[in-house]
């Protein structure tokens, strides 16, 4: 066996545009192990296994019904609530998990990060990518009670713009990754902004429309919510399966190009933060 | 000459005391300030070398200073200094888990790290499985994986388990499997921190003959870190030798081990601040000699005297006090204070003596030192490496015919009983 014989350097300080992303591509095997590892650990021992991903958004679903739909009367857009909650839902939970997990990358792995190298962005990818595993799950109930009411002529749905759902599920997933990595180099230094992210996820909940439609906002208002780049992804996923909302090409570019660019800046302030993370956290 | 497969160029790293908070926000801006300028950093200047005992008068401590380190190809290099020399920021600057602060480290190839056996080892995974994990971590690929998979499961000789969850496993066959999988990992340079502390005797045997396999056989690099100096002298071709984050010297095994050996212990008596906020700690060591006179060169025909003292804080129950008595090869024995023949269990608060008796006519003429442990069941309370050193000289016994000199084989004279006859 033959090893790639290549000089390394290493120095203080490299500069902001080291990206390394040869490296990451060297370390592709270890994505992957990870994506498998976070896959099948989380429910090894339990009875229910992967029944819980589906328990989950049905439990909060009816609960939404019954406090938002039923108490609260807020509309839906004249849609069945529990089409109109779960949809929501099951890609909020996505963004929110992805969000939650990737932003104490480094606290979290403290452990192995002491004790060996490899590119640390590995970490919060997988965590992205294997989120999947769940969101299709969840996918595939949606899908079933989509299909239900498809059956019942309840909805319309704009076929076309469906097709555009894993660009949705991209972009959601780049937003989750960038912030995520932003703020968990962010904390390796400042505790504060952990404190700030837990409920931040929870209050941003309520400016996206995740329980309420883009549709029922007050126009002064309206302006707030567009600079949200999670808006217009529901509201493009709500256009296409249910047949109501606003698709607005410029303002699903707009979430594109947030998406892009967060990442790219989580990356570059995250490969900074990782060469001497041990030594504050 | 020979090639290098590592070079250190004045390698430096630097730390922060105290809190980080506002005034490292603070520092950070002068930081920032001083690069727009296109000044040096201002903090470049300043800072103490790493003696923890005198307190420096600037916040900031050079945890590595100015380290220029050639490393050849092929050979094993062994690291010594006591704990807190740098040792361990070296160790991981050139793992790559932290970066240098100034300085430059360049080397051909990879690197392997086992600062740890097993790092990444997923409880929930079977053992094969957590072996492509633990792989993956430390740099192989699938495929190197694979291929060497029979190799690793039947070197950590696990067979047995291997698609069992490593949950199951004991705490020495995880070391084992840890350890099978960095062994497989032929990097050109490997970088090895006293793991081999842990795991059975036989097994310690293994790793010890792996890692020479790896250097001899295949030309490969190793670093290689432990105060075990005698696995050092046994291992290494040259030793470095780190004092305060200095690199004191490089070179020759037995020389840089005997440089290190005297220059960190001192002679016949020792004093230490008690730490109050610990339950116990050691206040002093002597060596005593017969006439209890404390001194540092001893007779082969006198007995030595060995007497600690500590305190205790509060009443606790099982504290013990080890004594590792050393020479330049190893250690020789290694003894427990409740050995003894009145020992004490239940500790009041207050000071303790404690003295060992080395009885005569048993240590070689030569140089010797001790190692103090204080402990509770599963604590270390205090650890003092090679702390004090003494000498043992032929002295008055004429050393003719006997079997016990200096330049004769064996290590401790041994007064067993000849008889003789003709039969």
């Amino acid at each position: 066996m033959s090893l790639s014989r290549t000089s390394t350097v290493i120095k203080p300080n490299k500069g902001l545009l080291d990206y390394k992303i040869n490296e990451l591509w060297r370390y592709r095997d270890l994505l992957i192990l990870f994506i498998k590892r976070d896959i099948l650990t989380v429910y090894k021992q339990t009875i229910l296994g992967p029944l819980w991903y589906i328990i989950q958004p049905a439990l909060t679903t009816l609960m939404f019904t019954f406090v938002f739909g039923k108490m609260a009367n807020i509309s839906t857009d004249g849609l069945p609530h529990v089409l109109f909650y779960l949809l929501g839902i099951t890609f909020w939970s996505y963004f929110a998990d992805c969000l939650n997990k990737t932003s104490n990358t480094f606290v979290l792995n403290q452990a192995i990060f002491g004790k060996v190298y490899f590119p640390r962005a590995i970490v919060p990818a997988s965590t992205v990518i294997s989120a999947l595993a769940k969101l299709l799950v969840q996918l595939l109930l949606f899908l079933g009670v989509w299909a239900y009411y498809l059956n019942e002529g309840v909805i319309n749905p704009n076929w076309q713009i469906i097709f555009l759902t894993p660009l949705v599920i991209l972009f959601f997933g780049g937003i989750s990754l960038g912030f995520g990595m932003l703020f968990s180099s962010l904390t390796t230094k400042y505790k504060d902004l952990s404190f700030l992210l837990a409920f931040g996820v929870q209050l941003w909940m309520y400016v996206s429309p995740v329980i309420y439609p883009m549709s029922s906002i007050p126009n002064k208002y309206l302006l707030l919510i567009k600079w949200n780049p999670i808006a217009p992804l529901l509201e493009v996923l709500r256009y296409g399966f249910l047949g109501r909302g606003t698709f607005d090409l410029s303002m699903f570019a707009y979430s594109g190009f947030f998406s892009f660019l967060i990442l790219a800046l989580g990356y570059c302030v995250f490969t900074k933060v990782e060469q001497n993370f041990m030594d504050t956290v | 000459m020979r090639d290098y497969a590592l070079t250190t160029k004045k390698l430096s790293k630097q730390y922060r005391l105290g809190l980080i908070g506002t005034g490292s926000l603070g520092d950070d801006l002068k930081r920032a300030w001083a690069k727009i300028r296109g000044k040096e950093d201002p903090f470049k200047l300043i800072g103490d070398s790493n003696d923890r005992t005198s307190k420096g008068n600037s916040n900031y401590v050079w945890a590595l200073k100015d380290i220029n380190l050639e490393v050849f190809k092929g050979e094993v290099l062994g690291i010594i200094g006591k704990n807190g020399a740098g040792k361990s920021t070296l160790l991981k600057i050139l793992s790559r888990i932290t970066s240098p602060s100034y300085g430059e480290v360049s080397y051909e190839g990879r690197i392997g790290s086992l600062l740890e056996v097993g790092t990444g080892f997923h409880p929930e995974l079977t053992g094969r499985e957590n072996i492509f994990l633990n792989g993956a971590i430390l740099g192989m690929s699938k495929r190197e994986v694979s291929e060497k998979l029979n190799e690793i499961i039947e070197f950590a000789g696990i067979q047995k388990y291997i698609n069992t969850p490593v949950k199951r496993y004991s705490s020495g066959m995880i070391v084992r499997l840890g350890f099978a999988v960095a062994a497989h990992l032929e990097p050109e340079i490997l970088i090895v921190d006293e793991v081999l502390a842990v795991g059975d005797i036989e097994f310690q045997k293994k790793c010890l003959g792996k890692m020479k396999d790896i250097s001899r056989g295949d030309g490969r690099t190793i670093l290689f870190v432990s105060h075990n100096l005698g696995a050092i002298s046994t291992l290494c071709d040259r030793v470095a030798y780190l004092k305060d984050g200095e690199l004191v010297c490089v070179g020759e095994t037995q020389k840089v081990i005997s440089q290190y050996l005297e220059s960190e212990s001192s002679r016949g008596e020792m004093y230490f601040d008690v730490d109050k906020s610990k339950i116990a700690s050691i206040a002093s060591i002597r060596t005593l000699n017969n006439q209890n006179c404390c001194v540092c060169d001893f007779d082969v025909s006198e007995g030595i005297d060995i007497e600690v003292e500590y305190e205790v804080q509060e009443d606790v129950r099982g504290i013990v006090l080890a004594l590792i008595l050393e020479n330049d090869a190893g250690p020789l024995f290694y003894t427990f204070n409740n050995e003894a023949e009145a020992p004490i269990f239940n500790h009041q608060a207050g000071r303790y003596r404690s003295c060992y008796k080395v009885p005569k006519l048993l240590l070689k003429p030569g140089k010797y030192y001790l190692t103090l442990n204080l402990g509770m069941p599963g604590e270390l309370l205090e650890g003092l490496s090679n702390i004090i050193s003494f000498d043992v000289l032929e002295g008055s016994v004429d050393p003719t015919n006997l079997g016990w000199r200096r330049d004769r084989p064996g290590t401790i004279i041994h007064q067993g009983v000849w008889k003789n006859g003709r039969i």
